[in-house]
């Protein structure tokens, strides 16, 4: 608590305002030890009371201090957490509220995230295609998706520099423990490419399907579980089976069933490696390949291991 | 859904998948997911294996149930499939034996008269893989026990804490099945 008193005293310090350290302890003390109030709500408390006894604005007391750390979009990955961002706006929407300046999706080398710049933040107007900074500007996560908020203590400075969108690719390794339904020889729609689902797409009714060969596989290390998708290029590399294979299996069997089977009978309980980009909940499958071997060291490694414990 | 994330297939060896016998529920609601709580604190409600089938039997009566013996350098697990099961039991019904097998299942326990708990598994795929995948298992599950035991030592996490005040598990024990299982890779034939 003394840390807590000494360091809201700095800062008020910093503005040229001298509080007796005493004065704040006293009313910490009271807050957390008799009112039982958290830490972070009594210096809140604490320090609204002290800027208004000696009539600072608010903005100043807070906004004095140091920017957040310019990270990486895919570092922006928990909620309430404060950075800056240098990124490209890729695409701005439609908003749908009146207390809303924009919306949007920037990125940077790493990844791709939605922003949303507040009215209150008086922030300048951004375009799609150009490279901002956006400072001090916070994680919200909703529904499991994270996205960026540029409120009143945030700002977005134009930059430069044209900076390259990318995706990290991320590599998971493990045993497959299931591939799910939707998976096999599929077909999509002719118009916007959607998965049928009995013939008929989502969007545009009933068409005539156009076959194509997917996975949706359920990868497991032990640990954690990742979904991963396996589009018709890595499914034909990992089992051998060529579109038209799968369509004939299908034929020949009067079902398409058969080709799923079979994709479960070569691939489930098996060790690959696959690396690509995440999106949602699933790794987009960039390149996938059978694990059939350990290194030597590494099970000496853990003989070791075994017998110190 | 939200929320809902798929429950990770543990790692575990026969004798110590055997010598569980605490089984629980998180919370009381009628579709919590039922656990298995291992001695080094493994806490599971799905496991993957990959063994070597050695015996099957069709023991149903009216309909077809098949119970498969599999087994790892530490002892076996039992595999009971019936018509729940379509798949798995098919596959179990064609198969030779001995074949390398992968299972993916949920633990399932049965208290005897004499109350002595069984553990077996009720499999949700079932399917025929070869030896390096089943090398490969034995290296994994080894790697994750040993992290476990790791764990056992100076961890405090709930389910630690569960499985050290049930148990009381003898490290010692579960080190040396892992190391025995270890190097039992070792050995060429």
């Amino acid at each position: 608590m003394k840390e807590l008193a000494q360091e809201i005293s700095a800062r008020f310090n910093e503005l040229g305002v001298e509080i007796p350290i005493g004065e704040i302890e006293e009313r910490l003390d009271k807050m957390i030890n008799k009112f039982k109030v958290p830490k972070e709500e009594a210096r809140r408390s604490v320090v609204n009371y002290f800027l208004k006894s000696y009539n600072i604005n608010r903005n100043e007391f807070y906004t004095g201090q140091s920017d957040s750390p310019v990270e990486n979009i895919s570092g922006a990955t928990e909620d309430g957490k404060w950075l800056g961002v240098r990124g490209k706006v890729i695409q701005l929407w439609d908003n749908s509220h009146e207390s809303i300046s924009q919306v949007g999706l920037i990125g940077d080398e790493t990844g791709t995230i939605k922003f949303t710049v507040w009215e209150s933040a008086n922030a300048p107007l951004v375009e799609e295609n150009k490279s901002y900074l956006f400072k001090n500007v916070v994680v919200n996560e909703w529904n499991g998706k994270f996205q960026l908020n540029v409120n009143k203590t945030s700002s977005i400075e134009s930059i430069d520099d044209d900076i390259e969108v990318g995706n990290a690719t991320v590599g998971f390794s493990g045993a497959m423990v299931d591939i799910q339904s939707g998976s096999g020889l599929i077909k999509r729609c002719p118009e916007c490419n959607r998965a049928l689902t009995k013939g008929a797409c989502m969007e545009h009714g009933k068409v005539d399907g156009v076959y194509d060969l997917r996975i949706k596989a359920v990868m497991d290390d032990g640990v954690s579980v990742q979904d991963a998708i396996l589009k018709r290029d890595q499914v034909e590399d990992i089992t051998g089976m060529t579109l038209e294979s799968a369509i004939a299996l299908a034929a020949d069997a009067l079902d398409q069933g058969v080709v799923l089977e079979q994709m479960k009978g070569s691939l489930v309980g098996r060790y690959y490696r696959i690396k690509g980009v995440r999106i949602d909940r699933y790794l987009l499958v960039e390149s996938i390949e059978s694990v059939f071997s350990y290194e030597q060291s590494e099970l000496d490694e853990l003989i070791a291991e075994a017998e110190v414990i | 859904m939200v929320g809902y994330s798929r429950e990770v297939a543990r790692r575990v060896f026969a004798q110590e998948f055997r010598e569980s016998n605490l089984t629980f529920k998180d919370g009381d609601d009628q579709y919590a997911p039922q656990y298995l709580m291992t001695p080094t604190g493994a806490k599971v409600n799905r496991v993957f294996i990959v063994g070597t089938l050695i015996e099957k039997e069709d023991i149903g009566t009216d309909s077809e149930y098949w119970r498969g013996r599999v087994t790892d350098p530490t002892g076996s697990f039992l595999i009971y499939a019936g018509q729940y099961q379509p798949e798995a039991a098919q596959i179990l019904a064609e198969c030779e034996t001995p074949a390398f097998v992968a299972v993916v299942g949920k633990p399932s326990t049965y208290t005897t008269g004499e109350g002595d708990v069984l553990t077996s598994v009720r499999p949700e795929s079932f399917h025929i893989v070869d030896g390096q995948t089943r090398d490969l298992w034995v290296l994994e599950t080894a790697e994750c026990t040993i992290e476990r035991i790791k764990a056992l030592e100076d961890g405090t996490s709930p389910n630690i804490q569960k499985a050290k005040e049930y148990y009381d598990p003898d490290i010692k024990h579960y080190s040396s099945i892992v190391l025995d299982a270890l190097k039992s890779l070792k050995e060429t034939f």
